[in-house]
């Protein structure tokens, strides 16, 4: 009975490597291996003869180089006596900033026309399929280029605020300036005390997640249930108000006023910033319409019924029952349009918004001459983001999916 | 005896009562309304609210659409025209697209070559019909195989020899594995396969047309990239990105879901890398980093880089779509193909892949949206598009300062392709269901 022994290690042939199933994978792998170092080798070679020819070499010293140019749209300290370093950290939160907003609008956007696109009402449910049907089919470049146009083209000059019979007027009690130069809002002004105020915002922010997990827990141990939604709303506005008062409002807000030929004064937020903020919103929100509506239309109306029929009003029946469910539908493609959306970012390139492409990859790298590191660094940062997006959400997706034992 | 049941009733009916009209508000124009406008209050301000604005949109957007000019040689003149007609100037001016349409479509091709790609693109029809739809004869995928060379030579014309010189590349591959198989083992065979085409293409390939074209010179007119532009280029950008990044994303899907855990990290690698970056930084990598990569004094064609980049960033989400496909295949297919003796290619061959693909067809066509709609980018790297020309026009003298009506032409025609696409896969998604739902 010796049929079954192992083969004998020192009858090894070379063939085995390949005809013997337990060595060919450890071959392929080898083989693989060497043709992606010798790809690999071939190229950075290439690329070493080359930079040589070129009479360059390959360092990042150019990032503590005074970078010499203004970035109008900017959320940090910057002039063009900062180095390139800052310049591409400034367009990195310029990135971010446009990437995290439009995320949010998107969201928003996207879950109510996705909802609105099964209403009832024939004529709504129409405009949502128009909306996300237009907005999916045209390429998202053109829609910034088209909102960019919107705004600078109808939106009024500065000048036609002026005068005691101006042609355009502020929004919102004079708060809110729209022109074709961008647009002006109130800037918050930080006094003396202000400080209290953000503290005791953030520490309710905090005693929400408290109290949530101390009405679960007492949900759970006696099955009474609090009006959990407006306890939270109180805990949210209540303090920090009553201490804004009482610390004698210290946080103003500083409005744009028309001073010669322009705005001065509050917030500045450019016209490119606001075109590729909305375009790319509704580009997306086009595609969480879509995901959201699959996602509550796979949820099955046996489980509606359900729920009806154990007595759950409409509201839990949605909170409890038909979300938990549609969620895990709708979150795995939501991550992939959020990482798309941030990836567009980088056309800020066509409405000149200076973002980390404009900077780090445009100017920057046009004035250096260094190509190769400058996009090679623009290159991992995107990835960076990407896969710090993808792993929050992955994370997310993992809490809300279905629990299988 | 039939009528003694009703002799002991005053009255029995014998015959049917005509159907009544159901009553009034039940049924017709009125009825849909209530159901589905007003069947709540706040239902019915919502229908106001959007009746209301797609009154004020239509009323802003209509007359300017419909009065606009369609005849004159510059916007001045188009102005002139409309305030003689109307008295003001707040109306289309489409005359820029009967002026210049043409080169929107195509760029700056030759005037009288324009049916070449016109050609290539009813041939593009033929060659797709036998993929989309599978009730036709088989022996079409031929011309399909074959259609890539078509229309290459179609839109860069040159000696016909190049692309047969190409095509030859595969027959030998696969004479020659043919005839080392026997001779010296599947393995030789395979690397012959490979091998073959590889150094027939390097090394003989281009002096063999060369010499061919010497001896029977069979050319039509050579086209220069750099002319080719508009949305033609959309077309071929999209096309060959998507038709070539198919077999490479099949490879990475494959590797990405193997045991072997170089090859696998090397997939997922790629894959991970390729979907992290936006595509704009890879285009500039072709038009600014590629020639660093490659020998040197290499510096070929713009739109080839383009398509090459294109390619890389298709396939690595082509590769997700099949690892979806892949995924869906129930276990038990994989089981019946082990069960079979089938070896790993031939389970591939013969049952993984046609299945897989097939269920992948719906995901692949959205990714061609998406990777059409993404190649208006090539404006940046300097090529003119569709989208770029708009900006061309814009800075002649004749049209400075129209952007509505450019904006408008191009969005129209890239929704009528992209819209009719996702309808193709969505009637396909429906089709390929089998659950009753």
């Amino acid at each position: 009975m010796t049929t079954l022994s192992d083969p004998h290690q020192d009858s090894f042939k070379l063939s085995q490597l390949i005809y013997d199933s337990r060595y060919r994978s450890m071959t392929i792998q080898a083989v693989a291996l060497a043709a992606f170092v010798l790809a690999l080798g071939w190229l950075v070679n290439n690329a070493v003869v080359n930079l040589a020819a070129a009479g360059k070499d390959f360092n990042f010293s150019f990032l503590s180089v005074r970078a010499g140019y203004d970035i109008n749209q900017r959320l940090v300290e910057y002039s063009s006596d900062s180095d390139h370093l800052r310049a591409a950290y400034v367009g990195l939160l310029n990135t971010l900033l446009v990437a995290f907003m439009g995320c949010i609008l998107a969201t928003i956007v996207g879950v109510a026309a996705g909802v609105l696109r099964l209403s009832h009402n024939w004529i709504t449910a129409k405009i949502m399929t128009v909306y996300v049907e237009s907005f999916r089919n045209i390429p998202v470049l053109l829609w910034i280029i088209a909102f960019f146009a919107v705004l600078t083209e109808s939106t009024p000059a500065p000048k036609a605020f002026r005068g005691a019979e101006p042609e355009a007027t502020m929004w919102l009690n004079d708060a809110v300036a729209v022109t074709n130069r961008g647009t002006y809002i109130p800037a918050p002004v930080w006094g003396d005390g202000s400080w209290v105020v953000v503290v005791t915002f953030f520490l309710s922010l905090a005693a929400i997640v408290f109290f949530g997990r101390y009405a679960q827990k007492r949900f759970e141990r006696t099955g009474l249930s609090l009006p959990t939604f407006r306890i939270k709303l109180a805990i949210f506005a209540v303090p920090a108000v009553l201490v804004f008062f009482v610390m004698g409002s210290p946080i103003g807000l500083e409005y744009p006023a028309l001073k010669g030929f322009n705005f001065r004064g509050g917030f500045h937020v450019r016209n490119s910033l606001i075109a590729l903020w909305l375009a790319l919103s509704f580009y997306a929100g086009a595609f969480i319409a879509e995901n959201v509506r699959a996602g509550i239309l796979a949820v099955s109306k046996g489980q509606t019924e359900a729920a009806y029929a154990l007595g759950l009003r409409p509201g839990k029946t949605m909170n409890l029952v038909v979300l938990p469910q549609a969620l895990r539908v709708i979150i795995p493609p939501m991550i992939s349009n959020y990482l798309n959306l941030t990836k567009n970012t980088s056309l800020a390139i066509a409405v000149g918004y200076m973002d980390l492409r404009a900077t780090l990859g445009g100017i920057t790298l046009n004035q250096t001459g260094r190509e190769l590191e400058a996009m090679m660094m623009m290159m991992l940062i995107y990835l960076v983001i990407s896969l710090c997006i993808s792993s929050a959400m992955n994370v997310y997706n993992k809490s809300v999916m279905l629990k299988e034992r | 005896m039939t009528n003694s049941a009703s002799h002991d009733h005053a009255y029995v009916r014998d015959e049917m009562l005509s159907e009544m009209a159901p009553p009034p508000g039940e049924t017709g124009l009125v009825h849909w309304l209530r159901d589905n406008m007003f069947s709540s209050v706040s239902n019915g301000l919502l229908t106001l609210v959007a009746l209301y604005a797609i009154y004020a949109m239509l009323a802003a957007v209509l007359p300017w659409m419909v009065l606009g000019v369609w005849n004159a040689g510059s916007l001045s003149e188009c102005r002139e025209i409309l305030a003689a007609k109307y008295g003001d100037t707040d109306y289309a001016c489409w005359a820029v697209l009967s002026e210049r349409w043409k080169q929107l479509l195509f760029g700056f091709y030759p005037q009288d070559l324009y049916w070449r790609p016109v050609l290539a693109l009813v041939l593009l029809f033929v060659a797709l019909a036998p993929l989309l739809f599978d009730h036709l004869p088989r022996k079409l995928l031929i011309f399909s195989a074959l259609y890539p060379f078509v229309m290459y030579l179609l839109v860069w014309g040159g000696s016909v020899w190049v692309p047969l010189s190409v095509i030859a590349g595969f027959a030998i591959g696969y004479f020659a594995s043919k005839i080392i198989t026997p001779v010296a083992g599947g393995l030789a065979g395979t690397i012959a396969l490979f091998l073959a085409p590889v150094i027939w293409w390097l090394f003989l390939a281009g002096p063999i047309a060369g010499l061919f074209e010497d001896i029977i010179p069979l050319s039509i007119e050579a086209v220069k990239s750099k002319t080719i532009g508009g949305f033609m280029i959309s077309i071929v950008i999209g096309l060959s990105g998507i038709a070539l990044s198919l077999p490479i994303g099949v490879v990475l899907a494959l590797g990405r879901q193997s045991d072997l855990l170089i090859v696998k990290s090397i997939c997922v690698g790629f894959i991970e890398f390729i979907r992290g970056v936006p595509l704009i930084t890879l285009l500039f990598t072709a038009s600014l980093l590629l020639q660093y990569f490659l020998p040197k004094g290499t510096n070929f064609d713009i739109v080839l880089r383009v398509i090459i980049m294109v390619t890389l960033f298709a396939s690595a989400y082509m590769a997700e779509v099949i690892r979806g496909g892949l995924a869906a295949l129930p276990r038990g297919q994989y089981e019946a193909a082990d069960a079979l003796g089938l070896t790993y290619w031939q389970a591939q061959k013969l049952i993984i892949m046609p299945q897989a693909l097939k269920i992948s067809i719906p995901g692949i066509v959205n990714t061609f949206i998406g990777l059409f709609k993404d190649t208006t980018l090539v404006i940046f790297i300097g090529i003119f598009d569709i989208l770029g020309l708009t900006g061309a026009i814009r800075a002649s003298t004749e049209w400075n300062g129209i952007y509505w009506e450019l904006f408008i032409f191009v969005a129209v025609v890239f929704w009528v392709c992209c819209f009719s696409m996702s309808q193709y896969s969505q009637w396909l998604e429906r089709k390929l269901r089998t659950d009753h739902v």
